[in-house]
């Protein structure tokens, strides 16, 4: 039996090597592609359940790759934030493999069958990475590894999914560049890469002009990766024209892991001190935040293409996340509002963007207006979406309704009223809009008349992941409520150094 | 298209044919001897490009055509794979299973292969071949088909103009 501190390389290494297995089964039998992937998904997805347990009974995993010592070798480390975005990931990763099988084989063309699912095998490999490594070269790395993939997939589409994939890529490109150069200025000046090594070392020099401009070029950077507002311009085309497995895991679990980069490089290796005293960025984060979240939702209204709708939704819904970020240095409850939305958005958005490929996959409708009494032809998948939209407009006891609360009371608590206004507004922006869909789904009839309606919804491989997901929405906004995650959220804070009462 | 530029395309030199049989040997004994023949560790990286200009210079020579028969591009994928399993497998994965789960991944001292065929100075040098090897047949299947890749487009171009 393998010791535990194993799993976190394990995760990354057998999800690499499967990735080239694919390849190579894939030349012998292309069916077997799609269960080799699906296999090691699920192990890893077991893999990071242990992790968690580990975390959270034994302590943090430190992990020497080679055996050599964390200043000169590279570290895994996997603390409670990692685990719990690690376990997030790849149980939506895995969700998404499920249900890949039907969609790829309508949409990708037979001969790329055997690259797509590598790519995708791979993405998943830089996904986990990001989150289980603990040097931030490293790191810079495994983007590049789930990036490439992902630009190579979102482009297999085809047809304007060509053009999306290119604008993504540039964007890109830029967003992880600002990072290495933000990295090398750092080394310039600490001489180290490794996360923890550097938190120990950078107090000294935080009135150093490079470090400042360092934390600000790799502020930037990911914010390009994670889609904050001002910088999104490459993300709506991106998940509209993808095919629409990349859409789900893209939206979910790749936009999760770009945002873990970002709160562990703002709050691991600088921490609350720097943010607070040397570079007051936490009002910045809040207020680009606010304007993200009206932004985003106004634009969804003025959109007739579904999933672009949804993509704009996204961005909405990032800023939730950015608001918690930026309140969390002013409250007591700390980070948890962030950490939260980070689970609950993909639950939603992931079950949402499964239904909205379920519709383009049974008919081809991609138009809001073309929606008319769907209810009645595709029934479960149409309920899924009904969950997700509900929860996503704050319907209790919902996930969305349990991240507007903590919002608000994080806002109560740090004082900045102005927030809660924010948010009720953006909260009946997302009325406006989810409303629109489901009225159009539920309400209108058909002008054929009752008898010609047939009930032919999309297979069930494809409607399952999204019924689970829906109903997930609504499970796990009741398990936040009464409070059972509560130890884990704080100790994730603890260990940033969050949540105490700041002045 | 003329007919002059694709008379040009099929008709080969003969000096570069006879220089191109006469180096790539060399070029790939070459390649071999920077990926394990020096005692350091590094390496595989450089002498896989080496290894994969080789296959370029074939391919120059001697037409895309001989280049397939020479590497097929299914060989390319199973090397492409056959590299990164000596390189995690062998160089990584075993050293957790033959040290019972206790070394750490790449720890490549764990190998009980280093201790059977040298002792502890020419240790580290078997297993880091062993990985350098890994290393250099992926990066060399990796060019080789970005190459051809290439090649293929360029294809496709010449078959579009002459349509024309």
């Amino acid at each position: 039996m393998l010791p535990i501190e194993q799993f976190p390389v394990l995760v990354v290494a057998i999800s690499l090597l499967s990735a080239l297995t694919i390849l190579l089964a894939g030349w012998l039998n292309k069916k077997s592609c799609f269960y080799i992937s699906l296999a090691t998904i699920t192990f890893q997805f077991i893999l990071s359940i242990f992790i968690l347990r580990h975390v959270l009974t034994v302590g943090t995993i430190h992990y020497w790759l080679g055996g050599w010592r964390p200043p000169w070798g590279i570290e895994y480390v996997v603390d409670a934030l990692n685990a719990y975005v690690l376990i997030i990931i790849l149980f939506l990763s895995l969700l998404a493999a499920i249900y890949s099988k039907r969609s790829v084989e309508h949409e990708i063309d037979e001969k790329k069958l055997v690259t797509f699912y590598t790519l995708f095998q791979l993405l998943v490999t830089g996904i986990a990475g990001v989150v289980v490594t603990g040097d931030l070269f490293n790191m810079y790395v495994l983007l590049e590894v789930c990036s490439l993939a992902a630009y190579a997939l979102i482009a297999a589409a085809g047809g304007r999914a060509l053009k999306a994939s290119y604008n993504y890529l540039v964007m890109g490109a830029i967003g992880v560049c600002f990072y290495l150069l933000g990295i090398g200025f750092l080394y310039s000046v600490t001489g180290t890469l490794n996360m923890g090594d550097m938190r120990l070392l950078l107090p000294a020099l935080y009135g150093n002009k490079a470090v400042q401009v360092a934390f600000v070029f790799i502020l930037i950077g990911l914010s390009i990766k994670c889609a904050i507002f001002p910088l999104h311009t490459w993300q709506p085309d991106a998940y509209t024209y993808a095919p629409s497995v990349i859409t789900v895991i893209i939206s979910t679990a790749m936009a999760k892991a770009s945002i873990y980069a970002l709160i562990r490089v703002i709050f691991s290796v600088f921490t609350v001190d720097f943010i607070t005293l040397f570079a007051p960025i936490a009002d910045i984060i809040s207020w680009v935040a606010a304007i993200a979240m009206i932004f985003g939702s106004i634009l969804a209204i003025a959109q007739f293409n579904l999933k672009r709708m949804l993509a704009y939704s996204s961005i909405a819904n990032i800023g939730y996340i950015m608001l918690g970020v930026g309140l969390s240095t002013s409250t007591t409850l700390g980070l948890t509002p962030a950490l939260m939305h980070i689970l609950n958005h993909a639950l939603m958005k992931g079950c949402l963007f499964m239904a909205a490929c379920g519709f383009i996959y049974k008919a081809d409708l991609r138009d809001i207006r073309d929606l008319v009494g769907l209810a009645r032809r595709m029934p479960y998948t149409c309920f899924a979406f009904l969950l997700a939209a509900l929860s996503m407009i704050g319907f209790p006891p919902s996930v969305g309704f349990v991240t507007k609360l903590y919002l608000i009371f994080a806002a109560l608590d740090a004082g900045k009223y102005i927030f809660i206004a924010v948010i009720f507004f953006s909260t009946l922006l997302m009325i406006v809009y989810f409303w629109h869909v489901i009225e159009i789904m539920y309400i209108r009839v058909e002008e054929k008349g009752e008898k010609e309606i047939k009930v032919a919804d999309a297979p069930m491989s494809m409607v399952i992941p999204g019924l689970v997901l829906a109903v997930l929405c609504f499970i796990v906004g009741i398990i936040w409520l009464i409070g059972t995650p509560m130890p884990l959220m704080d100790a994730i804070n603890s260990g940033l150094g969050l949540g105490v009462a700041v002045p | 298209m003329s007919l002059s530029t694709e008379k040009r395309i099929q008709e080969r030199d003969v000096v570069i044919q006879t220089i191109a049989k006469l180096m790539i040997p060399f070029i790939q004994l070459f390649g071999l001897y920077v990926m394990i023949g020096t005692e350091g560790a590094g390496g595989g990286f450089q002498g896989g490009t080496v290894l994969a200009a080789s296959f370029i210079l074939l391919v120059v020579a001697f037409g895309i055509d001989k280049g397939r028969m020479k590497m097929p591009e299914g060989w390319n994928a199973v090397f492409k794979s056959l590299g990164l399993y000596l390189y995690a497998g062998v160089g990584g994965l075993l050293c957790i299973i033959f040290s019972l789960g206790k070394a750490e991944y790449l720890n490549y001292c764990a190998i009980p292969l280093a201790k059977i065929i040298g002792g502890p100075a020419t240790r580290g040098f078997w297993v880091g071949n062993i990985v350098e090897v890994g290393i250099g047949v992926t990066v060399m299947a990796a060019f080789v088909s970005i190459f051809y890749d290439l090649v293929r487009k360029e294809e496709s171009v010449e078959e579009g103009g002459a349509e024309e």
